[in-house]
């Protein structure tokens, strides 16, 4: 079975009660929508106090390139627009709603049909997607048609779906991709014709049988796009990762994956893709995972943006008494949120709930030079390198120690069996590395 | 045998005259003039090679002072080095203000509640990225001493009991190392005014008022009473945060009475004015 070469780790993946329907989390009372939800230049509001909305209506505007809008996900009354701490733990604004009914936009298709004819033209879908607000929705929130429109010296061979879900503890693209597995692969045709692919293959990790089976079953259907099984290894699901062990091409230091021909995109905002284009239906809500050792029954929801998190913790049955702390994505690279205020938004994956006795980091000792931080990076990085360099300030060092190409994926941290703080200190030497080149390039 | 060790004797001696003599007049055509000044002015520097005035050290900077008479000097020396490079080089001394560093939060674990508790890496850049203050506060200190870490005086440690760094009076020479340390910009070099008291705002927080008092029992909330109580227009308003100008400051302490948050400060505390109606202050730094 295919995986990528170098490095990773094997944390025992916890996908608890894999097989429970998605359950539509109810609307509640008041959505506090985050203005910007993606990576890029913020978004300005462009609705105020009072203005009544849709589901769908668009309610901030950004002109940026790397820029993608929101749209109200409730119908009702703009209350106010204040800052409230988003995943980040900081205050950033965010639009609050108060819901009134459920009164959608009369250009969205809200019929269960599923409609596989593509009408569109590559510009015009690309058009689409950027008006309907898709981002990528595994968890970088990067808007998706910048995606689509590779610079003019590079070519798209190869179309890669992301279905790995390397993260412990996370199930949502599982269940999609049970339950709607024909809609993501007319999103990923769609995706084909926009970037003028012929071929796209379907990643799954092996520890998803019946989404393996059941995906090959659909894509027969659908010429140009295969399903490959591949060996569990996190962070297979890293977009490098996944090019080098679908296709097996390496993306070079500093190069995007389109300098290799590739394109990826998760299975979600594949399926995000076909609403958009198919149904005009703008990225409203997703389907979010609640789980946790202590939760009773971990469910997947699909929720609107803008729902607090203590309204999924209600849903699942409150916060067990254990609770240690609560992360907004999965264990390796999700944030440690500190207020349940905190609401959903495009790219929170899931919402995991660690106990007591889970949440706390280990003694620290000192490095005892085993290497194992080296095995593990699927970069090919030192790790105890740049993080000794970072600590001692010797930046010079950090940065010839390609501290630019770490993906933060944890795995060094994971390993150490010194319990040592390397991703800490990788993370703040990539963070000052990188404001000195970019100090260096403003000259 | 004798002949051997003697022959050695000479030729050594000769050996040693001729490379003496070409090492005499290479010195001679040579020769670097330096100012006998430098050495002195040099000594005269703290020599605590801190970094502040941007030289690659004290000795750099006596070139500098010799060289340029119009440069300002050191910004870490007291008023007795001053005196004492200024005798060296017959210029007058250069008169001004000592300045000292202050921690503009007084959040803390005394005036703010853990709403988290943080256990990653214990540098302040790296939690900021994380997370606001334990407390809650987006611009509050978050104790890990990054500022500490690299005072070169020894002059700036964290108090256990309010887990906000304090800044020794008595070794602060002002230099600024900390201020640039801190990733929230927290720390600014102020007058001393060790006998009238340095008036400032303890709190960096440019939230509404509602917010702002939320996370924190000695916030500035932007009330403006301050600005209004001024007698001489000192204090600006600007994203809900007072800021005291030390340009025009002179500490008559009315704004400290006025403030209702306890915001702003006067050190060194038994520099405070008594109060008409004594009022209990809650306890800070």
């Amino acid at each position: 079975m295919k995986t990528f070469n170098i490095g990773g780790v094997h944390p025992h993946d916890n996908k608890l009660n894999t097989e429970a329907p998605v359950k539509e989390l109810p609307i509640p009372q008041q959505v506090c929508v985050m203005v910007s939800q993606h990576l890029g230049a913020p978004s300005q509001p462009i609705v105020k106090k009072g203005d009544k909305v849709k589901v769908g209506t668009v309610l901030t505007q950004n002109d940026a390139f790397l820029g993608a809008v929101v749209h109200s996900p409730v119908s009702g009354t703009v209350n106010k627009i204040a800052d409230i701490p988003d995943a980040s733990n900081y205050p950033k604004p965010a639009i609050f709603i108060d819901v009134e009914g459920d009164e959608w936009e009369e250009s969205i298709d809200r019929s269960p049909d599923i409609k596989r004819e593509i009408e569109l033209d590559a510009p015009a879908i690309i058009q689409k997607v950027k008006e309907m607000g898709i981002v990528g929705m595994g968890g970088a929130c990067f808007p998706t048609h910048v995606k689509l429109m590779p610079p003019k010296d590079a070519k798209a061979e190869f179309l890669l779906l992301n279905g790995v879900e390397c993260e412990p503890y996370l199930t949502c693209d599982y269940r999609l991709m049970l339950d709607h597995a024909e809609e993501i692969l007319i999103g990923a045709s769609i995706l084909m014709k926009a970037l003028g692919v012929p071929q796209a293959i379907v990643g799954i990790e092996a520890n998803k049988p019946k989404a393996i089976e059941h995906m090959s079953e659909v894509a027969k259907s659908f010429p140009g796009i295969s399903v490959q099984a591949l060996k569990m290894k996190y962070p297979q699901g890293a977009e490098k990762q996944l090019i080098k062990a679908l296709t097996g091409r390496a993306v070079p230091s500093g190069k995007l994956p389109i300098n290799v021909g590739c394109v990826v995109d998760n299975v979600a905002t594949c399926y995000a893709v076909y609403q958009a284009v198919q149904k005009n239906m703008p990225l409203i809500q997703r389907t979010v995972t609640v789980t946790g050792p202590s939760i009773k029954e971990p469910t997947n929801f699909l929720a609107r943006f803008g729902t607090p998190v203590s309204a999924f913790l209600e849903a699942v049955g409150g916060v067990p008494e254990d609770t240690g702390k609560v992360i907004s994505g999965g264990p390796m690279m999700g944030k440690s949120i500190m207020s349940a205020e905190a609401t959903s938004v495009k790219g929170m994956s899931g919402i995991l709930v660690l106990p007591e006795k889970q949440a706390h980091r280990n003694n620290i000792y000192p490095c005892i030079r085993c290497g194992k931080c080296v095995d593990a990076c699927p970069m090919g990085l030192e790790p105890y390198l740049i993080a000794s360099a970072t600590a001692a300030k010797d930046f010079d060092k950090t940065e010839k120690a390609r501290v630019m190409d770490c993906i933060e994926c944890g795995c060094c941290q994971f390993t150490c069996p010194s319990n040592r703080s390397l991703l800490d200190n990788v993370k703040l030497g990539k963070a000052t590395v990188g404001k000195i080149i970019r100090a260096r390039n403003a000259k | 045998m004798n002949e051997t060790i003697i022959n050695s004797i000479w030729l050594l001696a000769a050996l040693g005259l001729v490379l003496a003599l070409i090492l005499y007049f290479v010195a001679q055509k040579f020769k670097v003039e330096e100012d006998p000044r430098i050495d002195l002015v040099a000594d005269a520097l703290p020599g605590a090679n801190c970094g502040a005035c941007g030289k690659a050290g004290c000795r750099d900077m006596a070139v500098q002072i010799v060289k340029d008479p119009a440069y300002t000097g050191c910004p870490v020396c007291n008023e007795e080095n001053v005196a004492r490079i200024a005798e060296i080089l017959g210029r007058v001394p250069e008169k001004k203000d000592p300045m000292i560093a202050v921690v503009r939060c007084k959040g803390g674990k005394v005036n703010t509640e853990a709403k988290a508790h943080y256990e990653g890496l214990q540098s302040c850049s790296y939690a900021a990225g994380v997370m606001p203050a334990e407390g809650g506060c987006p611009f509050g200190c978050l104790g890990f001493g990054d500022c500490t870490a690299v005072c070169a005086f020894d002059a700036l440690h964290i108090n256990p009991q309010t887990g906000l760094p304090e800044a020794d009076p008595e070794k602060c020479t002002a230099c600024g190392a900390c201020a640039k340390a801190c990733p929230r910009g927290i720390i600014e070099i102020r007058k001393r005014r060790d006998e009238d008291g340095r008036v400032y705002v303890g709190c960096m927080n440019k939230q509404k008022g509602v917010y702002s008092a939320k996370v924190c029992k000695v916030s500035c909330i932007g009330c403006g009473k301050c600005v209004k109580t001024c007698p001489q227009n000192a204090i600006t308003l600007e994203n809900n945060l007072a800021y005291v100008n030390d340009a025009l400051c002179i500490s008559c302490q009315a704004c400290v009475d006025a403030c209702p948050t306890h915001a702003m400060t006067i050190m060194p505390l038994d520099k405070k004015k008594a109060k008409a109606e004594p009022e209990a202050a809650p306890q800070t730094i």
